[in-house]
């Protein structure tokens, strides 16, 4: 029973989620080969290899300084890293400004992820969970809108985390510090701005699994159709 | 059901236009107010130019954070030095005596200081964070000449614009513009937690450089150039830092 095509996703709404993708894949990849140039984290203003630390990862580093006990060390690579990370940071706060200006002028917030306050409650928070736990077959509505789950998480990756990704970001710059030591100094120091950084980013890359995960169980065609050229027929494919 | 009107075509074209030419202006504006870092061309080149002109706009005249003396690291972190060779042995045996600070360039009184020297001037001490592009760092008490002083006994040229420094080892060579080299927190820094700048922290003279990060904190200072451009040094991309694949600005 093929529904027929409709409007799905605005033309804002998919050139900005490409670019996310695009720039956060960069900043990720870059972010990574950052870290393994001294994969230990501290809590505070300072921390270095004579200092403790909060955790260390056990891996080849490129840096011959950091002991390890690895008899090789890895190519340095910071350089690029360093300037695609900040590039693509760029891009990803320039996107982000112009997703949330258009998804506040247009209503885009109110009208798809806002939940409604009656599907806020345990209540409807439990009937979605019990109806993927007793895998009830999608209603009509479902194919064309989100639940209350999917609408608290897109507001939480929006306007939690990815706030709290460039925040921390920004509180590692030493000369951004200089212009706004508030910003800093609530974090606990640079160095908790760097550790808090790399948390966040695991819960960004966290909701990055669940989401493709959730698309492919949607109908990864149609949901990539929807995603790319905004329209799709909003019934599930193979399930 | 969905199709591309005329009006819309005709939107989307003056939209597109309006951006474009938007983008060359800016360009030109920021050439025009010194907002475009040396290392602006390339693929990069974009995202160099917005932090740099970002942070001359928002931060020129910031100070970097000063902590306490109880906030002081125990633990500094010297990182590694290459070998300094007889040579600087020679010049450390003898207490640095004959280590010279030469300034050349645009300036209307070209000048040499003995370390001695540098330290009977004016000193300013301040207690910063010092931190590496990997993701350590430190917080250290540093004395040293306001480099801002030692720019006004040579009197600069009004159309210098950045103060390009070298070291003793000649692959570490670095430049900063005017608003960090007029900074009052960039140092000729002869002095570290209360005692003689170590050699391993870039004893005897070290340019501290608080509000960017480590790498343009250039240890054993022997020489600065004051220029009106740095098209002509290197490969011309304004150090030694973005031939090693490095950005110039480093206050991010």
């Amino acid at each position: 029973m093929a529904e027929p095509l409709r409007h799905r996703h605005s033309s804002v709404v998919r050139v900005t989620h490409w670019l996310t993708t695009l720039s956060f894949l960069a900043l990720l990849v870059s972010g990574v080969e950052i870290l393994i140039s001294h994969p230990r984290f501290y809590w505070g203003e300072t921390g270095n290899v004579r200092t403790s630390a909060l955790f260390t990862f056990p891996i080849p580093t490129s840096r011959a300084t950091f002991p390890n006990g690895y008899k090789y060390t890895l190519p340095d690579q910071n350089g690029w890293s360093r300037y695609l990370h900040f590039q693509a940071a760029w891009v990803a706060v320039l996107t982000g400004l112009l997703y949330v200006g258009f998804g506040l002028l247009r209503g885009h917030f109110r009208r798809n992820l806002l939940p409604a306050s009656a599907d806020l409650s345990t209540k409807g928070i439990s009937n979605v969970v019990a109806g993927h736990l007793r895998r009830k077959p999608r209603s009509e509505d479902e194919g064309w809108s989100y639940n209350v789950l999917q609408r608290v998480t897109y507001l939480f990756v929006i306007f939690v985390l990815f706030p709290m990704v460039i925040w921390t970001g920004l509180a590692m710059s030493p000369a951004f510090a200089s212009a706004f030591p508030t910003a800093v100094n609530v974090l606990g120091g640079q160095q908790s701005a760097r550790t808090l950084h790399f948390f966040v980013t695991v819960l960004l890359v966290g909701f990055l699994l669940v989401h493709i995960v959730m698309i492919c169980l949607a109908g990864f065609r149609d949901r990539m159709s929807a995603m790319i050229v905004g329209r799709g027929r909003g019934d599930v494919e193979g399930a | 059901m969905r199709t591309f009107s005329r009006r819309k075509l005709i939107a989307t074209g003056v939209v597109a236009a309006a951006g474009a030419s938007g983008l060359v202006v800016a360009g030109k504006l920021a050439k025009h107010y010194g907002l475009v870092p040396p290392d602006a061309g390339g693929l990069y080149g974009a995202g160099e130019t917005l932090t740099y002109a970002a942070q001359r706009l928002l931060t020129r005249h910031s100070m970097a954070r000063e902590f306490t003396r109880n906030q002081i690291s125990a633990n500094p972190f010297a990182n590694e030095v290459a070998p300094l060779g007889d040579a600087f042995q020679r010049l450390q045996d003898a207490n640095f005596a004959d280590w010279r600070l030469t300034v050349d360039g645009m300036v209307a009184r070209p000048a040499s200081f003995s370390v001695a020297e540098l330290k009977s001037y004016p000193s300013h001490t301040q207690t910063t964070h010092l931190a590496c592009e990997e993701g350590w760092s430190y917080i250290a008490e540093w004395k040293g000449v306001p480099l801002s002083h030692i720019l006004g006994l040579v009197e600069p040229l009004p159309q210098v614009r950045y103060v390009v420094y070298r070291s003793f080892q000649p692959q570490w060579w670095e430049s900063i513009d005017m608003a960090d080299a007029l900074h009052p927190q960039t140092l000729v820094t002869h002095s570290m937690n209360g005692t003689e700048l170590p050699v391993a922290f870039g004893g005897p003279l070290r340019l501290r450089v608080p509000r960017q990060l480590g790498y343009k904190n250039v240890k054993y200072i022997t020489h600065l150039t004051l220029t009106d451009s740095l098209k002509n040094l290197g490969k011309g991309w304004g150090s030694a830092a973005p031939e090693a694949g490095y950005s110039w600005y480093a206050g991010i």
